[in-house]
């Protein structure tokens, strides 16, 4: 061993998520330091969003992993297979369940979530199962493998993921019914248009919506495997084979609960990811911020929020300390064929001095929302449902604080649909113009200023 | 609907077989008439092949296609061996001036292309004086159990999106025991149409009748391929239809590439055939277009008067003006993915192996040695033939002009573009041949790489790493991997399908042709993050 590498820094990264895979990177960008990741999930990095498109017969499980297994050899980063059971931050050292123990000077948490569960009866019979690890996956690919073994699934909550187990064993041909606790699916997030647009695309695909429905209990069989779940409104017995857990998420931190790091429902951070102990940092779902950054949640368990956090600690932890500050708020998903982005703000409800434009195709699978001052006519969020949009233009429209009619006169520069499709943006400005008596005039896009 | 689509599978499972047992049938014979205007025609001076040739085929024998070649390939090779016998023997007496006489009556050509010329007069039997029955047969029925195959499709996908469900868990899809058939069946083909093209002389009387019709004379090997990668382009097209029912741009350029191959392709040089002229398919640029400047092609189109002219001035302006012209405007998929045959093949019939193009760093580095040799090689190739045309002599450069065309069409034309390039798709995926082969691919990429103002566009930090870009990458492109940090996409091998951006999720990539400013975009922190972090980082 060389004095050099005597002396550098050991980071440990507990979790092999985009946001430990992330810090890990930019650490390697940025510095010499000795890296080690720590996961007992996977030995490589995957991509948690596709697992549903490996069980859809879309991609394979390899087809998940964004770097060559290579690349980590080459890039100097160690990956170690293990589940960590205590930190011991006195020590600095990391406790296996297997006995292993690991030395680190810098410490990051990167462990994600996990899938909450409410204290159901039979929530952990065979057969009963979430939807966000690998192990998961393979579950479903046991337990609902096509619709002889599986006659019925039900799924229990109205979120991303549900909505993604349901497309997946939709694919399968397998009979879904979907229990959504509220009125209306995701409506505590999407404002009623788009919500409603949702509850139709799921009809449409013949999945079984409850909507108001909650769940009593799993009954087992007499194997402890599911036999069928109760709802709690009407005591219907829905019988089935499967049922998906998918209430949310919430952080993945049992692990800490007994160290000296504090924690809420996350692990507790400051605005440069620092936790109260010295050399520990959290980044990603894990992480709980001690006041939520701008509209944020104190806890964002998002992707790209993983990514930015990563980014944001290899630059604190070589030297460069920097304070965690996200961007302009915006998100996508995909909800059965329903594209849908959202940039800035657009509440389910209105705040005070908040007013909406809203835009539906008559196709009812288009549509767009915008949020905005109703005083000062500043832009404040978009959703579209339907219609890609470009992220740097609302990027550059927030940080400018533009108007509403600065943004529908300029909306054909936002259009990111692939070429020749049918483009609304007349219709959508002559709505506006009739609802609001403007008159606003539509210009032709324009590359000049997309790449301003 | 199930059903139908397997009464669809099996009526194309009947047509396809009856099209290949007709390989076996029919009877081959000459009368002695016909076989005086053959050797006539050919002006063969040998005085042996006359009676090697009615030996062979003056029969009271009932021969099939594959005794008749043998017989026909034998009575060539005895005629040879019998002169180069006497070759040997004049050389050993050092009888200088009679080992030259010799010479003349050695008889070139490939031994399955002369016994082809001669089975093509001699078949006789069912599938010859049926013509039209054998047609609804064999692709009347493959063309109706194809459609019921597709069809329901529209249905039993669901609701117009993207479905590629179950693609990775199908024997035909997922390089299984079924696609391992299909390789076998295409290499199959392959290599007689290519090597041994008097083996399916059956097929060419089928199409008899449509040949006749449109450029006056039978169906040759070549015309048989030509249809049947009509009728392949057309139904695989109703396929693409369905599946892209929800996206425009593919539908737009299904349409296109299905155009260029029926009109440009095969209809306009069978036309111009018929009308005495040489038969040009005018968007099939050099040199993709490898024989173009071949001293026959050159010849005929010389003495084609001002057709002929055109013919090579097009030809040229193509290649050094058109070609480089529109991939600055559109990128090199205005060729590749809506006007080439090639491509227009692997985007119909090839769009279902897709997912198998390798993403593997090593295939990257693979891709670009061979591409840019293959390349290199056609134009030394086309050097050295116009030196030699022009100069009269037999070789530049110490290479030999006969040589490297034998060689570049053997070994490129053939092997590389046919029996690999296409035979291999279910298992290497729809386009080996356009990312590792194809030297007209490899120029229009430099210019795409380089001049362009073509580029997928990344839509700042919506991407998840899903990874479902790279997957249906035809040419093994690892979009993700610039998806990711926020980069365009501005690669050589990039065809413009149009198929990563349909796959995504999250909307996060469109091709676009824009200011060649801002085209490449590294980027060390992606959008959303603090604005002064990404200010930071970039101005390092």
């Amino acid at each position: 061993m060389t004095n050099n590498q005597i002396m550098e820094e050991h980071i440990v990264i507990i979790g092999n998520g985009i946001s430990g895979v992330t810090a890990a990177r930019h650490i390697r960008k940025l510095s010499d330091k000795k890296i080690t990741i720590v996961s007992a999930e996977t030995d490589y990095f995957f991509s948690r969003t596709a697992l549903m498109y490996v069980y859809m017969g879309h991609m394979k499980f390899e087809h998940t992993q964004p770097y060559e297994n290579w690349f980590w050899k080459k890039n100097r980063i160690t990956l170690k297979n293990g589940f960590v059971k205590e930190v011991a931050t006195s020590t600095k050292t990391l406790h296996f369940a297997n006995g292993d123990t690991l030395q680190y000077d810098k410490l990051i948490i990167a462990t994600g979530s996990k899938p909450n569960k409410f204290g159901w009866p039979g929530q952990d019979l065979d057969g009963v199962m979430g939807m966000y690890h690998k192990q998961d996956l393979e579950n479903l690919e046991k337990y609902a493998p096509n619709n002889k073994v599986c006659k019925r699934a039900v799924i229990v909550g109205g979120g991303l993921i549900g909505i993604e187990l349901a497309e997946m064993l939709h694919s399968r041909h397998i009979p879904v019914t979907f229990l959504v606790r509220e009125p209306s699916f995701w409506n505590g997030v999407l404002p009623e248009g788009e919500s409603a647009m949702i509850n139709r695309e799921i009809i449409a695909n013949g999945i079984d919506l409850r909507l108001s429905a909650n769940l009593k209990e799993i009954v087992a069989d007499e194997n402890g495997q599911v036999k069928s779940v109760i709802i709690q409104e009407t005591g219907e017995e829905i019988p089935c084979n499967v049922v998906g857990l998918t209430a949310g998420v919430s952080p993945n931190i049992d692990f800490i609960k007994d160290s000296e790091i504090e924690t809420g429902r996350g692990v507790k951070v400051n605005r440069f990811l620092e936790t109260n102990i010295p050399d520990v940092y959290a980044i990603g779902d894990c992480a709980e911020q001690h006041e939520g950054i701008g509209q944020r949640r104190p806890i964002e368990a998002v992707w790209y929020t993983g990514r930015m956090m990563g980014e944001t600690v290899a630059q604190t932890i070589c030297g460069n300390r920097i304070q965690y500050k996200p961007g302009h708020w915006f998100n996508s998903a995909k909800f059965m064929d329903l594209e849908y982005q959202t940039y800035g703000w657009v509440w389910a409800q209105p705040k005070e001095n908040e007013t909406r434009f809203y835009w539906e195709h008559a196709d009812g699978n288009k549509c767009i929302h915008i949020n905005y001052d109703k005083n000062t006519r500043e832009f404040i969020g978009i959703n579209t449902f339907g219609i890609r949009m470009r992220h740097e233009f609302f990027d550059s429209v927030l940080n400018e604080k533009q108007s509403v009619d600065y943004v529908l006169t300029h909306l054909a520069d936002a259009n990111f649909d692939p070429e020749f499709y049918k483009l609304h943006e007349k219709a959508i400005v002559s709505k506006f113009n009739k609802e609001n008596n403007t008159n606003i005039q539509l210009k032709k896009k324009s590359w000049k200023r997309i790449f301003a | 609907m199930k059903v139908l689509k397997q009464i669809g599978l099996v009526l194309f499972i009947i047509g396809l077989s009856i099209f290949t047992g007709t390989l076996f049938t029919g009877s081959f014979g000459l009368t002695e008439a016909e076989l005086n205007d053959f050797i006539a025609s050919k002006g063969y001076k040998s005085e042996v092949i006359k009676a090697e040739l009615q030996k062979a085929t003056l029969t009271e024998e009932d021969l099939n296609i594959f005794e008749f070649s043998s017989r026909v390939r034998g009575a060539y090779e005895a005629s040879n061996s019998y002169y180069n016998d006497l070759i040997a023997k004049y050389d050993a007496e050092k009888n200088w001036d009679k080992k030259g006489e010799q010479y003349q009556y050695l008889i070139y050509g490939k031994p399955h292309t002369l016994s082809y010329e001669l089975a093509k007069k001699a078949g006789s039997g069912f599938v010859k004086e049926n013509a039209g029955l054998l047609w609804w047969l064999t692709f009347g029925l493959a063309i109706i159990g194809a459609l019921l195959f597709i069809l329901p499709n529209l249905i039993l996908l669901g609701r117009p999106g993207i479905k590629h469900n179950g693609i990775y868990h199908e024997a035909s899809t997922n390089r299984g025991w079924i696609a391992w058939l299909v390789l076998i069946y295409l290499v199959m083909f392959y290599l007689l149409l290519y090597f041994m093209p008097d083996y399916v002389v059956n097929w060419t009387y089928i199409l008899d009748p449509i040949s006749k019709f449109l450029n006056g004379g039978p169906a040759s090997q070549w015309f048989v391929y030509g249809f049947l990668y009509c009728v392949i382009m057309i139904v695989m097209a109703v396929r693409m239809y369905i599946k892209y029912r929800h996206n425009k741009y593919q539908i737009i350029r299904t349409t296109s590439v299905l155009f260029f191959q029926i009109v440009f392709a095969f209809l306009i040089p069978e036309i111009m055939t018929s009308l005495n002229m040489p038969g040009y398919d005018f968007k099939n640029a050099f040199p993709l277009d490898y024989d173009f400047f071949f001293e026959w092609n050159i010849d005929s189109l010389r003495n084609s008067g001002a057709i002929g002219l055109f013919i090579l001035v097009w030809g040229i302006v193509l290649t050094l003006v058109i070609v480089p012209v529109m991939v600055y405007f559109f990128g090199k998929r205005w060729y590749c993915s809506w006007v080439c045959g090639c491509g227009g093949l692997a985007e119909t019939l090839g769009d279902p192996y897709r997912q198998h193009s390798n993403k593997s760093l090593n295939a990257w580095k693979l891709e670009r040695w061979l591409i840019h040799s293959v390349l290199v090689f056609s134009l030394v190739m086309t050097l050295v033939t116009l030196y030699c045309y022009f100069s009269g002599a037999e070789a530049f450069l110490g290479i030999k002009s006969q040589w490297i065309k034998d060689t570049y069409s053997f070994l490129i034309g053939a092997w590389f573009a046919g029996v690999i390039g296409t035979g291999f798709y279910p298992i290497f995926g729809n386009r080996v041949w356009c990312r590792f082969g194809c030297p007209l691919a490899a120029y229009l990429g430099l210019v795409q790489r380089f001049k362009s103002r073509f580029r997928i566009t990344t839509n700042g930090g919506q991407c998840i790493s899903c990874g479902n870009c790279s997957t249906y990458c035809e040419q093994g492109i690892d979009v993700r991997a610039y998806a990711q940090k926020g980069e365009n996409i501005i690669r050589a091998s990039c065809v413009g399908c149009g198929v990563c951006s349909a796959v995504c999720p999250r909307g996060v990539l469109k091709l676009e042709n824009g200011p060649e400013k801002g085209r490449i975009n590294p980027t060390e922190i992606l959008l959303g993050n603090d604005v002064d972090l990404m200010d930071l980082v970039n101005q390092k």
